[in-house]
């Protein structure tokens, strides 16, 4: 079978493969994380109690504040960071932050990302040429 | 395609004016081919978000790093102002914060104080240092700070973080993309509003119910139906919401924000349109009214003007309170406010003005966990959505309501 490959209109970062963790939810370091314990800790958050860490986080969209500019280079500092960052749109505060941190992302897909990787599923994220491939 | 340099960029990026320029202008090609920015655009000011909870250890030594270079240009090249601290080193123990947390805070302001960086610590620098004008392009960190400027003022700025806030210090510039560009100005979506709050409470629901309606950070809102002219305090309470809950950076107020004139300046006819009423409002405050008691008040979020001290003095008049009330405000409106006797009247009643900082910028998880706080009042929208994560069940209400908290320790239900 041949791997299904979803290329980003945006991209920064080192190329990752890992497990992708997917919610059609937002993100904000600050808001939805305890980056004490690595888990998503909003109650409200569809990912609420999952461990972030060592994942492929595909979400919906940027929300919130600025704090994520600086939280994405801190909690790699600690090991405690996600893999890479794949959304269907960013605001420039997660740009900047995995600028930063040298963190993958990618955002802006044809599709709803959130849709069409299956959560759990092994992907790798090629920023260098844009896409994100299942298997 | 990559940015276009001019050749005091290309001087910039190849090291001739030292390494720190260098460092933050590579920082801010990365983020600008990622927007697809064709060049830069030169800012008139920075403003710094960088609380230590944010910058942790690797921060702090990232700045430190910075400070210490003394080959080169080393110093900011633009006025440079920073968002608040993560304490009042004067009521640190209050707060319960540990040594560290005011350690690294210390290191950090002095790695700053290094760089050139004016630590005005402030969120409210629209009211309090300098507004923005019309059309004058800026790097602003803080949410609030950017959606005012751009909206109110008609400044062009994006949200800028901390390091790319201290980039554009650095290098007097930021990349040109979104909100920096006419085009991406325009509304997105049309908003009919039917109630006008006359509460700060009211109008951050108010904001937050449109936030969410605009879902991410590209979303411009267009709003009809407000009636009379906001006052500076209300607009901040509805600015620092919306962003919060929306990512927002702009919106437009049709006859009132300088850019819309009338709905066809920054309309288009096609937009999809919502209505927003007196139930959505209140059914955004009523979904945090989870509890009837509360363990502190907070008035924070954004940091109070001279003239919302004023008014929470007024309130505090004769009463005593049975819970911890803390105002938070900026380092230039505290003096004032102690000048006027507010500081006194608010602390006369039990309360604690503090300065420099902001409540969720302040380690908030660790002060929940130091002093046993989790049913916390506010009449902040935007920190009541914000608070959430930190393992607080925060609740919206009126700042006389919460003033009444503060004395019975039991919020009324609006």
């Amino acid at each position: 079978m041949s791997a299904k490959i979803f290329r980003a209109c945006h991209a920064m970062g080192p190329v990752v493969r890992g497990p992708a963790l997917v919610a059609h939810d937002g993100f904000s370091a600050r808001y939805d994380l305890d980056r004490l314990k690595g888990i998503f800790s909003r109650p409200a958050h569809k990912l609420a109690g999952q461990s972030y860490v060592g994942k492929i986080l595909v979400l919906d969209t940027a929300k919130g504040g600025v704090a994520t500019a600086w939280m994405l280079h801190e909690m790699k500092s600690r090991g405690i960071a996600p893999l890479a960052l794949v959304l269907n749109s960013v605001n420039p505060i997660l740009a900047q932050g995995a600028a930063l941190g040298d963190v993958a992302m990618l955002a802006g897909f044809d599709e709803d990302i959130t849709a069409v990787v299956p959560n759990g599923a092994e992907v790798e994220v090629n920023p260098a040429e844009g896409w994100l491939k299942i298997g | 395609m990559a940015m276009k340099l001019n050749d005091e960029e290309q001087d910039i990026l190849a090291g001739k004016a030292g390494p720190v320029p260098q460092l933050a202008l590579r920082h801010q090609i990365k983020v600008g081919d990622f927007f697809g920015a064709k060049d830069f655009v030169a800012v008139t000011q920075a403003h710094i978000m960088a609380d230590t909870e944010s910058l942790g250890e690797a921060g702090v030594q990232w700045l430190e790093g910075l400070a210490a270079t003394t080959e080169g240009q080393h110093r900011v090249r633009i006025p440079t102002i920073t968002d608040p601290r993560g304490t009042d080193f004067t009521k640190a123990d209050f707060l319960g914060q540990s040594s560290g947390m005011l350690d690294l805070e210390r290191r950090a302001i002095a790695a700053f104080e290094k760089l050139g960086v004016a630590m005005t610590n402030t969120c409210i620098n629209y009211q309090t240092i300098q507004p923005p004008t019309r059309n004058e392009h800026t790097a602003f960190g803080d949410t609030g700070v950017v959606i005012y400027a751009n909206s109110v003022c008609g400044a062009r700025s994006n949200f800028e973080g901390g390091p790319s806030a201290l980039s554009a210090g650095l290098t007097g510039r930021t990349p040109r993309y979104g909100f920096h560009l006419p085009e991406q100005r325009r509304a997105t979506l049309r908003i009919q509003v039917d109630h006008t709050p006359s509460s700060l409470n009211g109008w951050g629901a108010l904001g937050g119910v449109i936030g969410r309606l605009a879902g991410n950070y590209w979303a411009v809102p267009v709003i009809e139906g407000i009636e009379g002219a906001p006052r500076s305090d209300q607009l901040k309470h509805f600015g620092a919401s919306m962003a919060s809950f929306g990512s927002t950076a702009l919106y437009h107020l049709v006859g009132l924000t300088p850019e819309a004139g009338t709905l066809p300046d920054v309309a288009d006819d096609s937009l999809p349109a919502y209505r927003v009423t007196r139930a959505d409002v209140e059914a955004l405050q009523k979904s945090y009214h989870t509890d009837n008691t509360v363990d502190v008040v907070v008035f924070s979020a954004p940091q109070l003007s001279l003239y919302e001290l004023g008014d929470l003095a007024a309130l505090c008049e004769g009463r005593r309170f049975s819970v911890p009330m803390l105002a938070v405000t900026s380092p230039q409106v505290k003096p004032d406010s102690d000048r006027m006797g507010f500081t006194a009247r608010i602390e006369a009643a039990g309360g604690s003005v503090l300065s420099g900082m902001c409540f969720y910028q302040s380690y908030a998880r660790e002060i929940s966990e130091a002093r046993g706080w989790r049913r916390l009042a506010t009449n902040s929208a935007k920190l009541v959505n914000v608070l959430g994560g930190y393992g607080y069940r925060p609740m919206l209400a009126s700042m006389e309501a919460c003033v009444d908290a503060a004395v019975s320790g039991r919020l009324l239900r609006i």
